[in-house]
């Protein structure tokens, strides 16, 4: 029990303060790595939870996928010239105030939200006898993953196809004086256009322009 | 304090909510930061989800996880690509030079 409350409140402060470090740090490129950071400790608080197959998958999806994503595209443009000042222009810091409130009063109303939860004491009881079982958990979940779920799972993968023919269609720019190859042009050749006949006289030969 | 139950991992999932609205809110910087502020936002959701699902032992909630995961990732995908297109238009990611639609 001690190590489990040392293990969350180690991950934990490491994750809260890496998401500030997301949103305050000067330079883009340690936001994205503290973006990073923030998923590795997840991921491991979600391992230490029992939820082993979700904090893996996180750490394929995100750190593995999207976070390199993010930081290809920092990379790729051109976002250096801005990266010693926390704002544009210093008109722009106007709004701050309003920021914080806004936020502060979203957290406190969660916070009242779960403070004033009152659980029924054998809801936890019941259910530890369930999620020990012999099996594991990435077993349970494929189980019910493609059985009660499987409409919602295709669906996702759909989603994902769209999504990767989307970022292909916006992206993808034609440029000019580029030679390619145009099957519909090889393939609808003619032999009227493609081949002549002449008449060959003895010794003059053929003069080909072309 | 020392008998972590779920009330612990929703406190973490409400500020790390909080975090990422405060992001949005505040960054006047580029709007990759933004996108990352909604990353944050979408991890507290998770969080939420797998805290429930663990301590009531059902399964539905990391089922979930999973389709929100598979979302954040086609919407960071798309975003990011429509960055890309905006900086080629433009040639600014700045939030506040983003100004043509007059929002």
């Amino acid at each position: 029990m001690i190590a489990h409350a040392i293990f969350f409140y180690t991950f934990s402060i490491i994750a809260v303060v890496s998401a500030i470090m997301v949103t305050a740090s000067k330079n883009t490129v340690h936001s994205v790595f503290f973006l990073i950071l923030d998923f590795i400790s997840i991921s491991c608080l979600f391992i230490m939870i029992g939820a082993e197959f979700l904090g893996m998958i996180m750490l394929i999806v995100y750190v593995g996928a999207v976070a390199v994503l993010f930081l290809f595209v920092v990379m790729m443009l051109n976002v250096a010239q801005q990266k010693n000042q926390w704002f544009a222009s210093k008109d722009s810091s106007k709004h701050i105030p309003v920021g914080l409130i806004i936020s502060t009063l979203i957290f406190f109303e969660i916070i009242i939200v779960i403070g004033g939860w009152k659980y029924k004491p054998e809801i936890f009881d019941i259910n530890n006898s369930i999620v020990q079982t012999s099996i594991s958990n990435t077993h349970s979940l494929g189980q019910i993953l493609y059985t009660d779920y499987i409409h919602v799972f295709q669906i996702s993968g759909m989603i994902l196809l769209v999504a990767m023919v989307g970022a292909i269609v916006l992206t993808f720019r034609q440029r000019s004086g580029v030679k390619r190859q145009s099957y519909i042009k090889q393939i609808s050749r003619e032999r009227a256009e493609g081949v002549e006949v002449l008449e060959v006289q003895s010794n003059k030969g053929v003069k080909i322009d072309d | 304090m020392i008998d972590i139950g779920l009330g612990h991992y929703l406190t973490l999932g409400a500020v790390i909510f909080s975090i990422g609205v405060i992001g949005i809110f505040l960054n006047r910087k580029n709007i990759i930061v933004i996108l990352m502020s909604i990353e944050l936002i979408l991890l507290a959701v998770n969080i939420n989800l797998v805290a429930f699902s663990i301590y009531l032992g059902d399964l539905a909630g990391q089922v979930f996880t999973l389709f929100i995961l598979t979302v954040a990732a086609a919407e960071a995908a798309i975003g990011l690509a429509i960055i890309v297109v905006y900086f080629r238009n433009s040639g600014t990611i700045r939030v506040e030079e983003i100004d043509k639609l007059k929002g």
